[in-house]
């Protein structure tokens, strides 16, 4: 895009007049290049040769060894793979919680009572704080020692859960973590898309005599589909690219049962005791494949309601 | 060495910002040295050179410790200093066989280093040629809470059947026997190492970690049979997989725990959690097989030159510095470590006297396993080593899993 936008440049400034002839046609190409340019050297073409490096043997170092499809038939063969595919599936149905968890805080913020700008404020809190920081608070909530979450399991008889340490709980716990800012998010999506519900239809619903849970469903549900798209979307790609809390909390243990494939790639690739740049850039294009998978179906469904709209 | 902080992605940003110009007479050193006592140890390291040399500056770039994992491998392409410090063993290798560490072995002959640096000369050479200068190491074994033996009647244990024995003692007596943490992996690799130096000897332990061995063999699943005898009884603290290493010492320090298996660094930490020193014991690791002789871990740091500095001829008169005598005498002073060459003195410290004494009477000395194996290998191990302490039921599978990630790390 960015080199032709410069080669018609280039064949525009001998002729007079081009200019002003293609104004029009060139403006939106100059004001894309910018974008095009950064958007091909930092995404386009690092996603390429990642596809290349993911078929060589490589430490980051010394020579990179050709190995065609070695790195994808281990990774087919790879127990730690399957646990992060497998965990990554879990995220994504779980974090789909935070799209009706997000609606209902919304509607129930939705209201005119004194001092609701200081609870919507504190609802949207978690979004506002770094990651890192919900990682550790979280951990402190379930340090087997200070934590209060073991308190709690041992108040209701379930003993000393430390959920950290456990295989068994621990992708749910890092889950619970991530959600709570991931809610507040698709709570502020869900406000903003009930200011701009139309008061008309809702009127016209009461006088045929909708009401509750119908109301929500025919007559509000219908107007927030953009807001619900969006939240679908971005809590999509969160649920995928989730990284930050499971370096935080727990490294991917205990014994690599948290781990989930963006972290099981940085881990081979870039970790202590890693440095597979191949097997790492493997791990990296299935999840790039999954994550087309989605974006494919978005920008699909985008064009679709455009041309309807 | 290992020293948790959560940041291998900002040493990766700050190796990009540090742009370090030499000058001629200038020697750039990167050091990791984010820890109070590594810090003091090299101001006093870099002044005495200079006092030494007057015609030599040199410009001291300090990164922190976990960041600066990653950071070696961008500035030893990228942007070399003259001087880096580094880990010996498998741990330097990578960057020998790329070719990024100059070979020093000149130095070496030089100074006579080959006899006074005698136990750390098999861990720095590859090749037969050395590729670094070590400056301190430091012993591991038990350290338990001699206020709490005493108070139970228990002696150090010296051999297997005493240590479990000591640990039924302490269970029945409400404590549990052994603190650890093992989030970050490595304290439950000292528990495979020793048990496996213990079990089988030393060189067994490293025809393993160099993968001459499957670790099917029947003769590591004993070395897990020994460890299950702790495990299974539940003479390890629960929840180990949740905590880092210095979480675990607070629970050694209020007497919930009385034994720890760990390097010297502990004691520090122990001491900063309450402890007075005479609460606090040292004892080797016990032995299991009577007829094995006694081999130790004992990880060394180390000083390298990489492949690409600017002013090797004054880097190398800064590794000769290094190595003598009186300089590892006043770093390890500082360090509270031991120095590596035999001809310095060992400070007047308990833990350091017991562990000098330790480690020139090993059969051998041990890097650690994630120096002494390589880095996938490791890796697969120490999760698997996690894996076992929290299901020892899980062996087999284990072992399987091991064996299957040795395959691939030896390729």
């Amino acid at each position: 895009m960015s080199s032709s936008a410069t080669a018609s440049l280039a064949a525009a400034s001998p002729q007079r007049g081009y200019w002003h002839r293609n104004q029009r046609k060139l403006a939106p190409i100059l004001f894309l290049a910018p974008g095009a340019i950064m958007f091909a050297v930092y995404v386009v073409i690092p996603i390429f040769q990642s596809i290349w490096i993911s078929f060589y043997d490589w430490d980051g170092l010394s020579q990179k060894v050709w190995i065609g499809f070695a790195n994808y038939t281990e990774l087919f063969h790879d127990p730690a793979f399957y646990v992060s595919l497998k965990n990554n599936i879990i995220w994504l149905v779980l974090y789909m919680l935070a799209v009706p968890a997000g609606l209902a805080i919304a509607i129930f913020l939705n209201q005119n009572v004194v001092g609701i700008r200081l609870y919507k404020s504190l609802f949207f809190f978690p979004f506002v704080i770094s990651q890192v920081v919900v990682g550790l608070i979280f951990s402190w909530f379930y340090a087997p020692n200070i934590g209060i979450f073991p308190q709690i399991t041992e108040a209701l008889g379930l003993g000393r859960i430390a959920v950290l340490a456990d295989a068994r709980y621990v992708t749910y716990g890092i889950i619970a973590a991530g959600l709570w800012p991931q809610i507040a998010y698709c709570m502020i999506l869900y406000l903003t898309g009930l200011n701009n519900v139309s008061p008309d239809q809702i009127e016209a619903g009461r006088l045929d005599g909708a009401r509750g849970w119908r109301m929500l469903w025919h007559v509000i549900l219908p107007q927030l589909r953009p807001a619900t798209f969006i939240a679908v979307v971005v809590t999509i790609i969160g649920a995928l690219r989730s990284f930050d809390l499971i370096s935080i909390m727990t490294d991917g243990g205990p014994y690599g049962s948290s781990r989930v494939l963006s972290y099981y790639m940085f881990e081979e690739a870039l970790s202590e005791y890693g440095y597979r740049m191949g097997y790492g850039a493997a791990i990296a294009v299935v999840l790039f494949i999954i994550m087309m998978f989605f974006i494919t179906g978005f920008v699909w469904h985008m064009v679709k309601t455009e041309r309807e709209g | 060495m290992k020293f948790r902080l959560k940041s291998m992605l900002a040493g990766a940003a700050i190796s990009a910002l540090l742009v370090s110009q030499a000058l001629a007479g200038q020697l750039v050193i990167n050091t990791d040295t984010s820890d109070p006592a590594p810090q003091k140890a090299f101001e006093y390291l870099i002044d005495a050179f200079q006092k030494a040399n007057p015609d030599i500056k040199v410009k001291w770039n300090k990164f922190d410790h976990e960041g600066y994992k990653s950071a070696i491998r961008n500035f030893l392409t990228a942007d070399a200093p003259d001087l880096a410090n580094w880990y010996a063993g498998n741990r330097m290798a990578p960057f020998v066989n790329a070719g990024l560490f100059a070979d020093v072995s000149d130095v070496w002959k030089e100074n006579n280093l080959d006899a006074q640096l005698k136990s750390a000369l098999p861990s720095m050479t590859i090749d037969g040629k050395q590729w670094g200068v070590p400056y301190t190491y430091y012993q591991w074994g038990i350290y338990y809470r001699a206020d709490i033996f005493k108070d139970k009647g228990i002696e150090p244990p010296k051999t297997w059947d005493e240590l479990l024995a000591a640990c039924k003692k302490l269970k029945e007596a409400g404590i549990t026997p052994f603190a650890i943490g093992t989030k970050p992996l490595w304290p439950a690799a000292g528990w495979f190492d020793y048990l496996d130096l213990r079990t089988n000897g030393y060189q067994f332990h490293m025809d393993l970690t160099a993968g001459k061995v499957p670790y099917t063999d029947p003769r590591v699943k004993k070395v897990f049979e020994h460890w299950a005898e702790l495990v299974k009884p539940g003479y390890f603290i629960d929840n180990a997989a949740a905590l880092d290493w210095q979480d675990a010492v607070p629970l050694f320090a209020q007497g919930k725990a009385a034994m720890y298996l760990m390097g010297n660094f502990a004691v520090d930490v122990m001491k900063n959690a309450g402890l007075k020193e005479d609460q606090i014991g040292f004892v080797k690791f016990p032995t299991i097989d009577p007829s094995i002789p006694d081999a130790e871990d004992a990880p060394t740091d180390t000083v390298h030159i990489p492949a690409k500095a600017k002013n090797i001829p004054e880097a190398k008169k800064f590794l000769a510095f290094l190595a003598k005598p009186e300089t590892q005498t006043e770093m390890n002073k500082i360090l509270g470590q031991l120095p590596v060459n035999n001809q310095a003195k060992v400070s007047d410290d308990k833990f350091l006297k017991q562990g000098f004494d330790l480690l020139s009477n090993a059969a051998g000395l041990a890097q650690f396993y994630d120096r002494d194996a390589p880095a996938a290998m490791a890796k697969a191990g120490m999760e698997g080593f996690q894996h076992f302490m929290a299901q020892p039921d899980d062996i087999d599978q284990i072992l399987k899993q091991l064996d299957r990630a040795e395959k691939q790390a030896y390729k």
